[in-house]
């Protein structure tokens, strides 16, 4: 398969290996953290100081800068983590394992955000701190698939064991996304309340699009961030008996 | 043996071994009815509440039921072996965990259709529901010992994985609970109930064909 | 707009600057627990690799 010239492959390749991402990790990171504090810096006085307030919910509406990129991230995440799954398991690479436990918490993270903020924008909106919405019931739904697979990694005492079960209860539960948003969907328009929910399909101006669009992008290298350290610190764990980490530690010496 | 006739050989050696303890195959049984019970208790007696709540109580103490089953399924030949050894058989562990499925739904999601009228009594539903919630037990019941099946599967080799297969297998439950108790609540309303059902039909084939698969790649881990 | 008309967010000031705080938290624990973690690691194994080498 000679579409890739080699030296991309053989990067990739050397990649995989531990000590080469753990290192390329480490150059990464502080260049995707300038990138993210000017992006969110830019989101933020674009979403909070220069959009508009809306004619409906008067300032209030400024939650969707987090809420709506934070729901996508949920899903996004999720979805990687399937992904790294798969290749796990036919592959057997270990770093997918690694990148798979890490976005773990990182996507629960983003859910639970989704969730709050979600209830935070509904109150001054519905008077309740929670209604049964399409979105924030799917939202709580994923919040439980992303706790199972915390849970299940943390349950099962070998390695290797636990790396394959998450995988294929990642991917499991990527099957599942659709058919539980498809259900919950239509559950909802069953039982719709007297309100129609104003988060589902907000009518949204180029003003107040682009700071959404700008956040989601700088939660994505946040993602990629927070991934990085946290499969430094699992890499770290697995690999303490090896020698490219006795070789860390004296140089850190 | 032929790939056919070990297919049917687990199926009976399963219904078998559960025959050999028949008291306890009434327990999924009883718990479904006491739960139900629990409801009234709990929320009042009063007769138009009751009636409006029946399809969806009755339809989560029935996935509580099948929950609570589930770790018969695979815990016994776990313990003792036999699943190792129906590894190392030359049959495609697919169809050997696709038949054991099949025995441990007749065991305890089957038998539930039994006590259906007798909570439909309970909670007050409209007899013009009767009928689609026994349809909707026999379609939704098979789905829930197959998406259990791969909770259990991953679970199987923990010491005290009963409470992280709640977390595992319930919310991949909440799309059968939402058509099932949907179509029941339809039903007692007279209103048709054909989108309902087919969309069990069609997850129940989907698990038929996807589920074997992760649940034999899960038991391999589990055994290791 | 001044920095109190700003701070006040039309009157949802708290439904605002909660959500945002939140987030901040949430997106904040989620870098420094595994920072903070591999310190605590790296410090533990050259601890051991120390007196391994004893």
């Amino acid at each position: 398969m000679s579409v890739f010239p080699d030296a991309v492959g053989l990067f990739f390749h050397r990649s995989a290996s531990p000590p080469h991402f753990y290192a390329l990790a480490d150059r990464f990171i502080p260049w995707l953290t300038v990138i993210f504090v000017v992006l969110i810096l830019a989101g933020l006085y674009g979403g909070l100081y220069l959009a508009p307030s809306d004619y409906q919910q008067g300032d209030s509406y400024r939650i969707i800068y987090i809420h709506v990129p934070a729901a996508w991230m949920s899903l996004f995440i999720y979805v990687l983590m399937a992904i790294m799954g798969g290749i796990a398991l036919v592959w057997r690479i270990k770093l997918a394992e690694v990148m798979l436990i890490s976005s773990a918490p990182i996507g629960a993270g983003f859910t639970f955000i989704a969730l709050v903020t979600g209830s935070l924008w509904g109150k001054p909106m519905w008077g309740t701190w929670w209604v049964w919405d399409a979105r924030l019931t799917s939202e709580l739904i994923l919040l439980f698939l992303y706790l199972g697979i915390i849970s299940l990694h943390g349950a099962i005492e070998d390695q290797r064991n636990a790396a394959r079960a998450v995988s294929i209860l990642a991917l499991v539960g990527v099957v599942n996304i659709p058919i539980i948003h498809y259900s919950v969907e239509w559950w909802n328009t069953l039982h719709q309340g007297p309100t129609v929910t104003k988060m589902d399909k907000p009518s949204i101006h180029i003003t107040m699009l682009v700071p959404l669009l700008i956040m989601a992008i700088a939660f994505k290298f946040y993602y990629l961030i927070a991934v990085l350290q946290s499969a430094k610190l699992e890499l770290l764990k697995r690999e303490s008996g090896s020698q490219w980490v006795k070789t860390l530690l004296e140089n850190q010496a | 043996m032929s790939l056919k006739s070990a297919f049917f050989a687990i199926i009976r050696r399963d219904l078998l071994l559960a025959f050999r303890r028949r008291a306890e195959m009434a327990n999924p049984l009883f718990f479904f009815v006491l739960v139900v019970t629990l409801f009234p208790l709990a929320v009042g007696a009063q007769a138009h509440l009751l009636q409006s709540m029946a399809p969806g109580v009755i339809w989560v103490s029935a996935l509580l039921a099948a929950l609570l089953s589930l770790d018969g399924l695979f815990r016994s030949d776990f313990e003792d072996g036999s699943l190792e050894q129906m590894l190392l058989s030359p049959h495609a562990l697919s169809l050997l965990v696709l038949g054991k499925i099949i025995a441990h739904w007749l065991v305890t999601g089957l038998p539930l259709l039994l006590v259906a009228p007798l909570l439909a009594m309970f909670l007050g539903l409209p007899e013009q529901a009767m009928g689609t919630l026994l349809l909707t037990l026999i379609l939704a019941t098979p789905l829930l010992s197959l998406i259990g099946a791969i909770g259990v599967a991953l679970t199987v080799g923990l010491r005290r994985g009963g409470m992280i297969l709640s977390l595992l297998v319930l919310p991949l439950y909440v799309p059968v609970l939402i058509f099932a108790s949907s179509a029941v609540d339809r039903a007692a309303s007279g209103l048709p109930v054909n989108a309902q059902l087919n969309m069990l039909t069609a997850l129940l084939f989907l698990a038929l064909v996807l589920v074997p698969l992760p649940t034999t790649a899960a038991l391999k881990m589990s055994i290791n | 707009m001044t920095l109190q008309t700003f701070f006040a967010m039309g009157g949802y000031a708290f439904y605002v600057w909660s959500a945002y705080g939140i987030t901040f938290l949430v997106l904040l624990f989620n870098i420094l627990s595994p920072v903070l973690l591999r310190k605590q690691l790296l410090r533990q194994l050259s601890l051991r690799q120390k007196r391994g080498n004893r």
